[in-house]
């Protein structure tokens, strides 16, 4: 058997330091480039003048807006169907964007030189308070488009709205709390970057970058600039973590290609931390005012949503085409109830694109935070225990498949059973006695709950595409005559352990160690097309596609093994490993037996050419829903507002797990990402839209020392629909620890009547909570 | 690529040296310690200076941690490059105070105290800076060199605003001087957003009682906007009175009322006062207690 603990085939070469990464990457004769970014939020751009770095004696180019509109390529879709500036020509629209690029012989003269490049800005106003962006007085940011005249993006919506209404007015008791998830980043260890190498003579545009879609860009590239799709090949090398923030191709991508052409030389940027953190996908800004109607006895019937969705100065999100607010109108969540209905505004505002990212699920986590924290405030409303209210309003097992009040369709799940095992797992009971004798002796402890849904495994391609490329993923296996087999997939791991788990999978299927199994991925010359690995798909639809093209060689390999056997394949089981005649078993056959005959001169049936290789593409019937839930213990400092996570509970449910270790280890980043969101992270604007996040020192880290030992428990309820009953859960922990954080905060300040505040709860936050004066987390602090 | 723009590179072999070096280099030329305020400015290119004088091979001279005597009394001398790890390794300097205990084991991470030092902290003068507000409560005595010798300031002059010193730029600081007392207590207490961060604010306290009196008080301050890092007005108010919860809440208020903090990413004036009078009574209260 092939699916448990081992550890990652990855390690061996991360752990001596020997991974290779795009700055690891150096090409005979290679260029450095480095961008000239924009200090002001909004501004016209009068001037640019680039005389003093081209006469720079190490430049060999400086490619400004200008450079690039020559060429058709100052502007470039979005993944969100609208347009991005490549190069600035007009304006600049965020504090950091992209105004010129210079290439020289080494990175120091290239950072040189963008201090002699003069641009002449004419400031204006900025839109900064995504509630002031359509105020009929506000700047205009994307008057490059035609006709436009505010900075409204889009209206959406989803649900039941008259169905939603009618249950509010005839309600016993609602409940309505506005609520911030502020603009975060991923912060990836590894910053974005592309090595560009342009072959004259071959005319073959090589790009080595840090993408979590490869094959996406190849298309994108071909499609933008109109190369030949087989002349490029793009290769995602080992990648220091994605997080969503590696979807989407960046201005950099472009300038570093161009720079290539330009220049016939391999052009390498990389940018730093600041231009990662200012420019790069940010994630949420979503403004929200939830609602529940409920009965008096605590059954939820009804949710209503508002939100205001920050998008920044283009729309960039990275997310299925057709749903510009991802997957949020999943957030009626894990209740079972009547009606529900949301809708959605996209604004414009004077900051960096993006949205989708930070481990989202395509904003799962706004869904599931917005859905958690409501719950609770209609529980103080009520009061009613918390955990109490969720247990009385869980879906029910029996109602699986569930189709949701805005039309999900819950593939599998035992919701009481895992909110019970993490109630008895943290000892609720006792903590809410223990919580108690601390109120009597006025310190502030906590408890939050959250249960959580998912959503992943983008998707039926009916349903879901990426600029009409549908979200099925190919995958291709190889077995050689010695029964060593290569796997090919379409997604590219950024620590997921893909090289490990998919190998798991071959191995599970085809009886062979998983070290028998090389995983080849993230290089568009080796592997079949696919969209990559984001949204937690890799395991519901490239893991799907490893079963199945294994399936897929077993079938042939036992046509193989029937000749061997000089037996009717019907005649043939698959047990332990082998193919065997039934009911003889000693007369079997393994992989390996069957894969060198595959390549012998053994005579094969009519219509079997030979070898076992096979190929297949997956094209997933409906998502997975993995689902958690957790528990978290605060203890709140009353005189400085400070607070400690002194336990985190949680439970997961990812159907069957592959390699538990990675699951847990997913698991683990996940929570620390949670703690991170809900107690410290967060990049505001000041109001001339200057960025207060833009290093490490102003955008924190959790560390160690704030995250607890993370206590976790499973339940294991498979997906009906995927061949191994796997679900995905590299987002799992991200997308339901805030909640847990921030309920737990929120329930230490029960005594002052605190009922919500916004993340992230830092010490300042928590004390002008409890004087009942918050303020506002996304903008400079008053 | 964040890297620093082209400067001049010399490596002092005495603390004389040092000072010649930056005699030849001007006012355009600093000296780098542990390197852990100024490269980063330089890589952000906040800071251009065209030469560093490195002082990293001084250890001999500048590096030590020692009780000396000093007339009737003792002090503890401390050289501007230890590091802020060895400060904290140094049972000599915490045992007697242990207000360097609390303040260097959340000053920044171990990577950053391992370079970083004493020396290079008061220089830099960051308004936040943790140890200005520990040697402003200790009532410590910096000791300059330049061309002309050495000359002592008072802790409490040394500042001369946001990242501005005594110091002048053909200068070195070389020495922090504390004066040793029985019966003394102190005491930090920062709060900050994470580990590692730089203080939303802090306190220290250093307290000495002689027959159930305080006879002496020095209160710290950072990150709230108080003039020379301390609360004189506090400390007098203390002065004479037995210690006790009271006279500290009250020690509190009137060096809270003192401050003038500024709004930040790191928390608005009022909560930054408010953190002013909180940890000044905490860290007088632990003080006490430490005697
Ligand atoms: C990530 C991080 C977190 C931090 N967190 C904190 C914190 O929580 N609290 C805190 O207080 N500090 C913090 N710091 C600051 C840290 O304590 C200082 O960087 C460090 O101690 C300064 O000392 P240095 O030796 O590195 O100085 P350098 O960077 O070498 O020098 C700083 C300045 O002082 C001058 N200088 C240095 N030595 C002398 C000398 N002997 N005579 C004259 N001038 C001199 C230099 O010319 C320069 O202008 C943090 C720093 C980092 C990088």
């Amino acid at each position: 058997m092939s699916f448990g603990r081992m550890h990652r085939k990855e390690d061996a070469r991360f752990i001596r330091g020997r991974g290779t990464y795009t700055d690891d990457v150096r090409l005979p004769g290679m260029l450095y480039g480095a961008i000239l970014r924009s200090p002001h939020a909004h501004a016209r751009i009068v001037s640019v003048d680039t005389g003093a770095a081209e006469a720079h004696p190490k430049v060999r180019a400086v490619i400004t807006g200008r450079t690039l509109e020559g060429l058709g390529l100052a502007w470039m879709p979005t993944l969100s169907r609208d347009t991005q500036a490549v190069l600035a020509t007009d304006k600049a629209r965020f504090q950091g964007q992209e105004v010129a690029f210079v290439v020289a012989e080494d990175p120091y003269s290239a950072r040189d030189a963008l201090e002699l490049i003069d641009v002449e800005y004419d400031p204006l106003d900025a839109v900064v308070d995504a509630r002031r962006a359509l105020d009929p007085d506000a700047p205009v940011i994307r008057d490059d488009l035609e006709g436009r005249t505010g900075n409204h993006i889009f209206d959406w919506e989803a649900g039941d709205r008259a169905r939603t209404d009618a249950l509010f007015e005839r309600a016993e008791v609602t409940v309505a709390q506005d609520m911030i998830y502020p603009r975060v980043h991923p912060a990836p260890l590894e910053t974005c970057g592309a090595l560009a190498d342009f072959d004259k003579v071959t005319g073959k545009l090589t790009v080595w970058c840090p993408t979590q879609a490869p094959h996406a860009h190849r298309t994108l590239y071909a499609m933008v600039a109109g190369l030949p799709e087989h002349k490029i090949r793009v290769i995602s090398p080992d990648i220091g973590g994605g997080f969503g923030g590696k979807v989407g191709i960046y201005p950099g991508y472009v300038c570093a290609i161009v720079g290539s052409i330009v220049t016939g030389r391999p052009v390498k940027w990389m940018e730093d931390r600041s231009e990662n953190l200012m420019s790069t996908a940010f994630a949420r800004d979503y403004h929200m005012r939830g609602e529940i109607a409920a009965t008096r006895d605590g059954r939820i019937q009804a949710i209503r949503v508002k939100v205001l969705a920050d998008h920044g100065a283009f729309n960039g999100t990275a997310q299925p085409t057709k749903f510009p607010a991802g997957f949020f109108h999943v957030f009626s969540g894990s209740y079972d109830v009547e009606a529900a209905h949301c809708e959605v505004t996209g604004v414009y505002t004077n900051k960096a694109p993006g949205g989708v990212a930070y481990a989202c699920s395509f904003r799962v986590t706004e869904a599931v935070y917005l859905v958690e924290r409501m719950v609770d405030v209609l529980a103080a409303e009520l009061g009613l225990d918390p955990a109490e209210l969720r247990m009385r309003n869980l879906l029910r097992p029996e109602q699986f498949p569930y189709v949701s009040p805005t039309g999900w369709e819950y593939d599998s799940g035992d919701y009481p059973k895992a909110l019970r095992l993490a109630l008895d797992l943290v000892g609720y009971d006792k903590l809410r006695a223990e919580q108690a004798d601390r109120r009597a002796r006025g310190e502030l402890m906590g408890i939050g709950i959250s249960f959580f849904t998912e959503a992943v495994g983008a998707g039926p391609r009916k349903h879901m595409d990426i600029l009409g490329l549908g979200m099925a993923d190919g995958a291709e296996l190889r077995v050689h005559p010695t029964g060593k087999a290569v796997l090919r997939v379409s997604c590219q791991s950024q620590g997921q352990g893909h090289e490990t788990t998919f190998a798991q999978i071959v191995g599970q299927e085809l009886g062979i160690p998983a070290d028998d199994v090389e995983v080849v991925h993230g290089d568009t010359d080796q592997t079949p097309f696919g969209l990559g690995t984001y949204g937690s798909r890799s395991t519901p639809v490239s893991g799907a596609a490893t079963a199945l093209v294994a399936r897929k060689v077993r079938d042939r390999a036992r046509i193989v093994a029937a000749a061997m056997l000089e037996a009717s394949p019907d005649d043939l089981e698959w047990a332990g490993g082998r193919w065997s005649v039934v009911g003889d078993p000693s007369a079997g056959k393994s992989l390996a037996e069957i894969a060198l005959a595959a390549h012998s001169d053994l005579e094969l049936p009519e219509g079997i050419e030979g070898h076992l290789d096979a190929a297949t593409v997956y094209n997933p019937p409906n998502l997975t829903y993995p689902f958690g839930a957790y528990a978290c213990v605060v203890d709140v400092d009353p005189g400085t507002g400070q607070v400690k996570v002194r336990r985190f509970v949680a439970v997961d449910d990812c159907g069957v797990r592959i390699n538990p270790m990675i699951v847990e280890g997913q698991i683990h980043g996940g929570l620390a990402d949670g703690v991170g969101m809900a107690l410290m992270q967060v990049m505001a604007f000041d109001e001339d839209g200057n960025h207060l996040g833009a290093s490490f020192m102003d955008y924190l880290l959790p560390t160690a020392m704030e995250c607890p030992s993370w206590e976790l428990g499973e339940t294991v309820t498979p997906s009906p629909t995927h061949p191994i009953g796997a679900k995905g859960v590299g987002e799992s922990a991200t997308v339901g620890s805030p909640a847990a954080v921030v309920n737990a905060v929120v329930d230490a300040l029960g005594p002052y009547g605190v009922r919500h505040a916004d993340m992230p709860l830092t010490p300042a936050n928590v004390w002008r909570a409890v004087q009942g004066r918050p303020f506002r987390t996304d903008l400079a602090i008053p | 690529m964040q890297v620093p723009a082209t400067f001049a590179y010399e490596r002092a072999d005495s603390v004389p040296h040092a000072i010649a070096l930056l005699e030849r280099y001007g006012p355009d030329a600093r000296i780098v310690a542990g390197g852990h305020s100024l490269i980063p400015m330089m890589k952000l290119r906040l800071a251009q200076p065209e030469a560093l004088i490195d002082i990293n091979g001084l250890a001999g001279e500048l590096g030590r941690v020692a009780i000396e005597r000093e007339g009737e009394g003792e002090e503890l001398a401390i050289g501007a490059l230890v590091r802020h790890a060895e400060l904290l390794d140094s049972t000599a300097a915490t045992d007697l105070f242990p207000i360097f205990r609390d303040a260097e084991r959340v000053i920044a991470d171990p990577i950053v105290r391992n370079r970083g030092t004493v020396g290079g902290s008061l220089c830099q003068a960051d308004p936040s800076e943790d140890l200005a507000a520990v040697f402003a409560a200790l009532g410590a005595t910096a000791v300059i060199q330049g061309p002309g010798g050495v000359r002592t300031v008072p802790i409490r002059e040394f500042h001369r605003g946001p990242y501005e010193t005594a110091v002048e730029p053909n200068e070195l600081l070389i020495q922090l001087r504390v004066p040793v007392r029985p019966g003394t207590g102190s005491a930090y207490e920062k709060v900050e957003r994470r580990v590692g961060d730089w203080p939303v604010a802090a306190a220290g306290a250093v307290l000495t009682v002689e027959d159930g009196v305080i006879t002496s008080a020095g209160i710290g301050l950072t990150a709230v906007g108080a003039e020379g890092f301390h609360a004189p007005e506090a400390e007098e108010l203390l002065t004479g009175r037995p210690p006790g919860a009271e006279a500290f809440a009250e020690a509190g208020r009137v060096a809270a009322e003192h401050c003038e903090p500024h709004a930040d990413q790191r928390g608005p004036a009022d909560y930054k006062r408010h953190l002013a009078a909180e940890l000044t009574r905490r860290a007088l209260t632990t003080a006490a207690g430490r005697i």
